[in-house]
């Protein structure tokens, strides 16, 4: 197969950056995507060209590396999966495909399709865990969690952390990724003690870091490549009322 | 110079406890003093870093990636293994340190593998307690299941998902110390080089890969966690971006690496489709469980369609040869198993190098709803990648480089040679001899990360002055900067040569080399091949490859060439040690050593240690040596799955 390729290039976080075109020939339906890439990345070494840069590493949908937008469809337009998963077969022969970086005002490009999601770890580092030290757990078996629950956290737990929620949102708000940090470790008995805390300082990081607000337009689930709900954002938006009641009678845990 | 291991002595039981006894203890107040260098934020660096900045001491930890989650750990899918004995089905300590001293067919030591086996109980409850969503049973106690080669069900997972789940619970202790502001996290810093300064490890040089600049990082330790090195055959279940630069480059600063060829071949994989192709993908060998594997009994019947098949027609050929076992034997079994049949022009698929693992008898006797609980990611997965309905028609696997046992040499404390280097997880050589059990490695990176390298580091830095206070190694000192300008030299001669071929090609070329030559069967003639060949590649590397643009921007190019160029060299040790150890055990399989049935024959007269590879200088040959190993507690005996 052939295609007509129109690749967003921008050698830093300054500079303008703007669409490239690239033919490429010689694809055929087993190529992956990021495959597709290399294959013009070969193409641009041999001619002296800078390859373009990409962020990708596990290439089967767990890593959460892969961040394009093609088409305007964010990771592609293949349901519940990343860019890495989406394969050519999907795109018909002389098809133009237009690719570019998660676009969004926290996420400032690094080269070209690559982007800085650092944001992410600081909205973790705020709260998203259970303070336990290391040797200082009881047996696994004295916590008992109902199948049910720990069903219905993993499914939140299942998120990779790409960033696909932010880049699709029209306001860039990364409600879903935090809601479903949030809600994996408040469902779980283990997450009580620290759930209020942790659901404020979250939410107060996220809004720090410039994400926009939640207006409902639920483009994040549709865009999420592990299918992480919207109904855990009202279940955060719960959380996070209880606990603000909560705080206004304690004052101590919302600094910091 | 012999090697000490330093294990303790006595019942094997008491070991470990024993051990930590005598190992020194730093004052609490003094700890913020020492710092430390963790490289790598996988299952053993995240554990590490985050233990060791709880316990107070100054920790820098880096990764490669743009966030630590994102480390390779991320992708195991199957699960950990834990001596809990939940099942009540006769697990204990020792039976899991039985199982990985045979399983690993006795190439490992037996008082590591017994401390591992011991705090394999450690993890589960401290992961259960970090919130990690591990699949439970309806009373909402953990549950089980049994993955290959084990014949009790001492699985604990996460849906498919084990690693990734296991990994977040060490990343978010990890960024709790973050903001406690006792771990630094450098994302996107890339080690080029260990610091040396009079026989100890004294920091790393790393690249940002972001903006490109070279940094220099002192500390009064350096702890390498940074992953195996599967990569070197191009074409591998791990991460595009897993290498031994770290190691690699350790190694050359005087640690020894220690049994370089035993690399593990995965049976359960997706075939290669085409030469286009970057990486394999594993489907995790829990499907082993219910799936079977089958190959048709002529060769004739090999491009029919597998439904068309007659059952009479088809051989299971791993339960036709190990009956007791089945589809369960251990994974370098499976894998030669189905390299045979594939090599007898049985095999199915594009190219004949695919064997049929068939879901239609448990589909029918469980439902299709119970395996897609069980396996419904996978089975999208493999749907996704091939385009073909595992439901419906069986899956198609082959076996694929996976994991590798071989790594820097370490004592029973984790440190290498190297004083004040110590090295973790799938970078150092510890715990799986020849072979690695499945759900095994997340095991052993968290028992070294959480528990083990918390004490034994804290007796190596009590008997130092912290760098802090005795400011004796600066960087001004002329080891720091000669080991700056080496890696700047580097770069700078890596990006001049501008010639015609790129990275992935020298990368291809190699991985195929060793594929077929120290892959999944090595024999003294090909071998003795590839070792003629690997410096011609080498050279030409270096005087061939184009790297387009700088090293002060974001340069992927250069990242690669800076590892496949490590890759070159590692290449050539794996083949010598190949060479050197004529004898089969594990996932090291020489033709010259086989039994008539064509199983692999041991020989422990002659090779029953480890071999630790000491580098000899710019094409100079390396120097063996052996640390031997001895079994009181698990009697040497050829493995029999029969
Ligand atoms: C597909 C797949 C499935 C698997 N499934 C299972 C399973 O079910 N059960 C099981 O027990 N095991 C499984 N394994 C094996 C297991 O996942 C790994 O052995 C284990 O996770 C390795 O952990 P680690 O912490 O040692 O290294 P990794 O997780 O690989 O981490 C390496 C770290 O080092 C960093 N790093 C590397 N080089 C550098 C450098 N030069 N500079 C800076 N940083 C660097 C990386 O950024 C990363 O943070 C699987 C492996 C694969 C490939
Ligand atoms: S590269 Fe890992 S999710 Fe796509």
């Amino acid at each position: 197969m052939k295609f007509k390729l129109n690749v967003w290039r921008q050698a830093n976080e300054k500079s303008a950056g703007g669409f490239e075109k690239y033919d490429i020939d010689g694809i055929t339906n087993d190529h992956s995507f990021l495959e597709m890439l290399d294959v013009l990345n070969e193409k641009l070494i041999v001619t002296g060209k800078e390859p373009v840069v990409f962020d990708h590493d596990c290439r089967e949908g767990i890593c959460g590396s892969c961040s394009l937008v093609v088409n305007g469809h964010v990771h592609g337009p293949q349901e519940a999966a990343t860019t890495c998963q989406l394969h050519m077969r999907k795109f018909t022969d002389g098809e133009e495909i237009t690719v570019e970086p998660w676009r969004a005002g926290a996420f400032p490009v690094i080269r070209d399709l690559a982007v800085d999601r650092s944001a992410f770890d600081r909205i973790i580092q705020a709260g998203g865990y259970v303070s336990v030290r290391t040797g200082a757990a009881p047996d696994a078996n004295s916590i008992l969690v109902g199948k049910d629950v720990a069903d219905r956290a993993m499914d939140a737990a299942a998120c990779i952390g790409c960033g696909a929620c932010v880049a699709a949102c029209p306001n860039a708000s990364a409600m879903l990724f935090t809601a479903a940090k949030v809600r994996h470790l408040n469902l779980l008995p283990q997450g009580q003690p620290e759930k209020d805390k942790r659901t404020i300082r979250m939410v107060t990081q996220m809004d720090a870091e410039g994400f926009g607000a939640c207006t409902n337009h639920l483009e994040c689930e549709a865009a999420c490549p592990k299918s992480i709900s919207t109904d855990f954002i009202g279940e955060l938006n719960r959380d996070l009322a209880s606990a603000m009641l909560r705080a206004r009678a304690d004052r101590s845990f919302t600094g910091g | 110079m012999a090697l000490q291991s330093h294990c303790p002595t006595g019942p094997i039981e008491q070991r470990w406890e024993k051990h930590r006894f005598n190992l020194k203890l730093v004052n609490p107040a003094n700890k913020r003093k020492y710092e430390v260098i963790v490289v790598g934020s996988g299952l053993a660096g995240g554990a590490a870093a985050a233990s060791l900045g709880e316990l107070g001491y100054k920790v820098q930890c880096f990764c490669y990636q743009d966030s630590p989650r994102r480390a390779h750990s991320i992708a195991a899918q199957g699960g950990i293994n834990s001596a809990k004995n939940y099942q009540n089905d006769g697990d204990s300590v020792y039976r899991l340190f039985y199982d990985t001293v045979k399983g690993g067919d006795y190439r490992a030591r037996e008082s590591n593998v017994y401390r591992l086996a011991e705090v394999s109980l450690n993890i589960i409850d401290q992961c259960a307690a970090q919130g990690v969503p591990f699949a439970r049973e309806y009373g909402g106690l953990l549950d089980n299941r049994s993955f290959g080669g084990a014949q009790v069900s001492r699985t604990f997972y996460a849906r498919g998902q084990t690693g990734q789940q296991l990994l977040l619970g060490a990343y978010s202790a990890l960024e709790r110390q973050v903001a406690a502001g006792t771990v630094s996290m450098h994302t996107r810093h890339e080690m080029l080089e260990l610091i040396v300064v009079d026989g100890r490890a004294r920091g790393i040089i790393t690249r940002d890969l972001s903006t490109g600049k070279l940094e220099t990082h002192l500390a009064d330790a350096v702890v390498l966690a940074s992953g195996g090195y599967g990569n070197v055959f191009f074409l591998s279940t791990n991460a595009m971006g897993c290498n031994v630069t770290a190691t690699w480059r350790a190694h050359k600063k005087g640690a020894f690496f220690a049994n370089p060829c035993f690399t593990q071949i995965h049976p359960t994989c997706i075939p290669v489709k085409g030469d286009y192709q970057s990486k394999l993908t594993l489907m995790s060998e829990s499907l082993r469980n219910d799936g079977r594997v089958w190959v048709p009994m002529s060769a004739a019947d090999c491009d029919k369609k597998p439904g068309e098949i007659a059952e009479a027609d088809r051989d299971y050929f791993l339960e036709r040869r190990y009956p007791a076992f089945g589809n369960l034997v251990p994974r370098d079994v499976a894998s030669r198993a189905a390299k045979v049949v594939c090599d007898e022009g049985r095999g199915v698929g594009p190219g004949g190098l695919g064997v049929y693992l068939d879901f239609r008898d448990s589909i029918a006797r469980l439902g299709k709803p119970k395996i897609a609980e069980r396996y419904g990611n996978l089975f999208d997965m493999y749907h996704h990648i091939t385009d073909e309905n595992p439901y419906e028609v069986p899956m198609r696997i082959y076996p694929a480089v996976h994991y590798t046992m071989g790594g820097l040499w370490v004592d029973y404390n984790l440190m290498s040679n190297v004083p004040g280097l110590f090295v973790l997880g799938e970078a150092n050589f510890s715990d799986h001899g020849a072979n690695r059990l499945g759900a095994s490695a997340l095991m052993q990176g968290l028992a070294d990360g959480y528990f083990v390298i918390p004490y034994t580091l804290g007796d190596y830095l009590a008997q130092m002055t912290p760098t802090s206070t005795a400011k004796d190694v600066t960087k001004d000192h002329v080891e720091v900067k000669a080991a700056k300008k080496a890696v700047a030299e580097r770069l700078k001669t890596l990006l001049e040569i501008k010639g015609k071929r790129t990275v992935d090609s020298f990368h291809r070329e190699l991985g195929k080399l060793m594929w077929d030559n120290c892959g999944m069967a090595r024999s003294e003639t090909g071998l003795k091949g590839v070792l003629e060949k690997l410096p011609a590649l080498r050279e030409e590397f270096w005087k061939n490859v184009c790297i387009p643009g700088s090293g002060e921007a974001m340069n992927q190019e250069l990242e690669k060439a800076g590892r496949v160029a490590d890759f070159l060299e590692l290449g050539e040790l794996m083949c010598r040690d190949a060479l050197d150890r004529n004898e089969s055990c594990g996932g090291h399989f020489r033709e010259e050593s086989a039994t008539p049935e064509g199983e692999a024959k041991r020989d422990d007269e002659q090779y029953c240690y480890v071999a630790a590879w000491e580098y000899g200088g710019e094409k100079k040959a390396p120097t063996l040596h052996k640390e031997p190993l001895e079994f009181e507690h698990v009697r040497l005996s050829q493995r029999s799955y029969k």
